[in-house]
């Protein structure tokens, strides 16, 4: 639960059982050795003793004697029977001594000198008879209403005090808040090794009880206010701060709902057991985006917790039925719990005890709540914080996927979140927002961030349809993304620059065609030209030979005309010739 | 535990003293309660004196706190006289008996 510096001794402790407490005692009470819880009417002095020693009986073993000096026994019993504590069960078992001091002024008459002993005496023999550990004192001051003599009281106090250290028993001694100090008494006087304050503050007309370590001798402790609860089960601490993260997480990756949004996702979804955000303005589907989630659960098998803060569950399931999701057979098979409460209803603490509770009984595996935002109504918004910051955390260690919608202002969304400071408790955080065109308003979707998980930076238009959710294609415009009627626009835009520009090719082929016509008809002509030459030529050629032949021809007759002039070898055959 | 009876008709006054062993405030209330009803009540009261110490559960069941304590059983109501029972004219009133001066000598 706490991490000590190991090698340094420790303080023994006497840890109290109760939820968060021992958190911020880093331990539990000073073993051994008396502590002060202080407070004012009604804040929970009294329980907060009897379940340390009920605790102490059920959890660790030490059986424990609570002395009132109020209540009567059967009162006491009764009144925290209804927190499951069985005052006479334990006591029959010998683990629980009551004693119930009456001191009524009336009957008592001082005739002379006096001490407590036998107070003494009824506490060493009820601590003796059931060999008690534990010790409760509820609440010594009304002995100064029984004796008038202050001096002997306050020695026999201290007295009572010292002894029961001797005694090793860890003690509880209630007492009333005084004026200007811590008890009506001075008791804190005589107690000094821990102290406990208890308060009931009404701050706009809420309540809030909190509790602060005064003093701790010899240990360190928490040092702030820290809100508590007195629920069902007894107190609550809620130990904001010192809460540890080192909770189990999950691996596996469970769908929103909507596939196009898991697609944004790099693993198809978000984590099981992480916690979920999703903000926005007002109309902006934050409902039916968790709603979609919730239903998805439910398909899958899973139990779903879905907390409706703004809507009955009968106009959740009619809201939803007109986007494709019904609900009603979910609800019915039990797999959907709605829970439906105005924030105002109740205090916020109230509100954390509720889910507390469902969240125990159902043990669902996700939790949906629409909208957080509302509970500032009820809430300041550090409260409204740390009580989320509980239940994220409380939800976490459980493994239970949460889903928060959050209503934010149309202006600065980012600012708003960072004010109430949930951003960075979760671990998923979507934002739905009005993008806003000329005369139209549209819905946009985008991830802010996905722990541990790659995320789509587009801003995504969606449409809310009788199918459920769509997420359309990113279609961008020249002066960026665009959607809703100027989507079309954009749309039939390039519809037209497409069919342009294929008009433009085809007419490029065409007069490709053209030309390569052309140059093969010029080719043509070249090559005719071409053959004419050729012909010319070989006709000249032909001509030419046709007249060397009968140049020729013409000379070997006329030598044979004159054959003896130039011819000195009659011999050949151009005798027989 | 040690008890004073007058015999006969039952005692008028039934008077139960618890101290604590011998400390001074006990032995003291012994030696006052002792005379007070020897010089006031003779013959008339019945005295029980019982130590805590020896019978630890008393204290619970008797209800007590300041020690050493005289309870009165009758007459009249329940009276509780915390202390050594040295004031004595509150112990005279509170027993119902008429003050010191105008009764005795």
């Amino acid at each position: 639960m706490t991490s000590f510096i190991p090698g340094l001794p420790q303080l023994p402790k006497a840890p109290t059982g109760i939820e968060g407490l021992d958190e911020i005692t880093e331990g539990g009470f000073p073993l051994g050795r008396p502590t002060l819880v202080c407070g004012s009417a009604g804040c929970g002095k009294t329980l907060l003793a009897i379940e340390f020693l009920v605790r102490g009986i059920q959890e660790f073993h030490e059986p424990g004697v609570l002395m009132t000096f109020e209540e009567t026994a059967d009162e006491l019993a009764a009144n925290v029977a209804s927190l499951g504590f069985d005052l006479p069960a334990l006591q029959a078992q010998k683990l629980l001594k009551l004693d119930h001091v009456h001191v009524d002024r009336s009957e008592i008459e001082e005739t002379g000198e006096y001490d407590l002993e036998g107070l003494f005496i009824r506490l060493g023999h009820a601590i003796d008879s059931i060999g008690a550990k534990r010790v409760v004192l509820d609440t010594i001051e009304a002995l100064f209403s029984g004796f008038p003599n202050e001096g002997v009281l306050r020695s026999e106090i201290r007295r009572l005090f010292r002894w029961l250290k001797d005694k090793g028993v860890t003690t509880i001694i209630t007492a009333e808040r005084g004026e200007g100090s811590l008890t009506r008494q001075g008791l804190e006087e005589y107690v000094s090794d821990c102290v406990i304050l208890l308060d009931n503050r009404v701050i706009d007309q809420i309540t809030t009880r909190r509790l602060r370590i005064v003093k701790y001798r010899g240990s360190t402790h928490g040092t702030n206010e820290y809100p508590y609860l007195i629920s069902e089960e007894g107190i609550s601490v809620l130990p904001v701060t010192s809460l540890q993260l080192r909770h189990d997480v999950s691996d596996e990756v469970v769908s929103s709902g909507i596939p196009a949004l898991d697609d944004m996702f790099g693993r198809r979804g978000w984590y099981v057991g992480s916690s979920i955000l999703i903000t926005g303005t007002a109309g902006t589907a934050k409902t039916t985006l968790a709603t979609a989630f919730a239903h998805e659960m439910c398909r899958q098998n899973k139990r779903c917790l879905f907390f409706a803060f703004e809507e009955s569950p009968q106009q959740l399931v009619r809201n939803m039925r007109s986007v494709g999701m019904d609900l009603q057979p979910c609800v019915d098979s039990g797999l959907l719990h709605i829970e439906a409460a105005r924030p105002t209803l109740n205090g916020l603490e109230r509100h954390l005890v509720t889910i507390h509770r469902l969240v125990k009984q159902l043990k669902p595996e996700a939790v949906v709540i629409d909208p957080i935002s509302n509970l500032v109504s009820v809430g300041n918004i550090a409260e409204v914080r740390s009580m989320l910051t509980r239940l994220i955390d409380y939800l976490k260690v459980n493994g239970i996927t949460a889903l928060f919608t959050s209503l934010v202002s149309g202006r600065n969304i980012q600012q708003e979140m960072t004010e109430e400071g949930v951003s960075s408790l979760v671990d998923t955080w979507i934002s739905v927002r009005d993008l806003e065109g000329v005369g139209e308003r549209n819905r946009g979707l985008s991830i802010l961030k996905s722990r541990g998980m790659a995320h789509s930076n587009q801003v995504r238009e969606f449409l809310v349809t009788e199918q459920g959710i769509r997420l359309l294609d990113v279609v961008i415009g020249p002066s960026g993304i665009v959607t809703g009627a100027s989507r079309l626009t954009q749309q039939i835009q390039e519809q037209a620059l497409a069919a342009a520009h294929q008009q433009e090719l085809d007419r490029r082929d065409r007069e490709l065609e053209r030309k390569r016509r052309v140059l093969e008809a010029t080719i043509a002509n070249l090559r005719t030209e071409f053959e004419s030459v050729e012909d010319e030529l070989r006709k000249i050629n032909d001509e030419e030979l046709t007249r060397e032949q009968a140049l020729a021809l013409g000379r070997q007759q006329v030598a044979r005309a004159f054959p003896t002039e130039k011819n000195p070898n009659p011999a050949g055959d151009g005798n027989h010739a | 535990m040690e008890a004073e009876e007058s015999p006969g008709k039952p005692p008028e006054y039934v008077l139960h003293l618890y101290i604590t062993g011998v400390t001074p405030n006990s032995t003291r209330a012994v030696r006052n309660i002792k005379d007070i009803c020897e010089q006031y009540l003779p013959g008339r009261y019945e005295l029980l004196i019982v130590d805590i110490y020896q019978q630890p559960e008393k204290a619970q069941d008797e209800d007590l706190i300041g020690m050493p304590v005289l309870i009165k059983r009758s007459p009249g109501l329940v009276r509780r006289l915390v202390g050594d029972l040295s004031d004595r004219q509150r112990v005279l009133a509170a027993l119902g008996l008429p003050p010191e001066a105008t009764t005795s000598r």
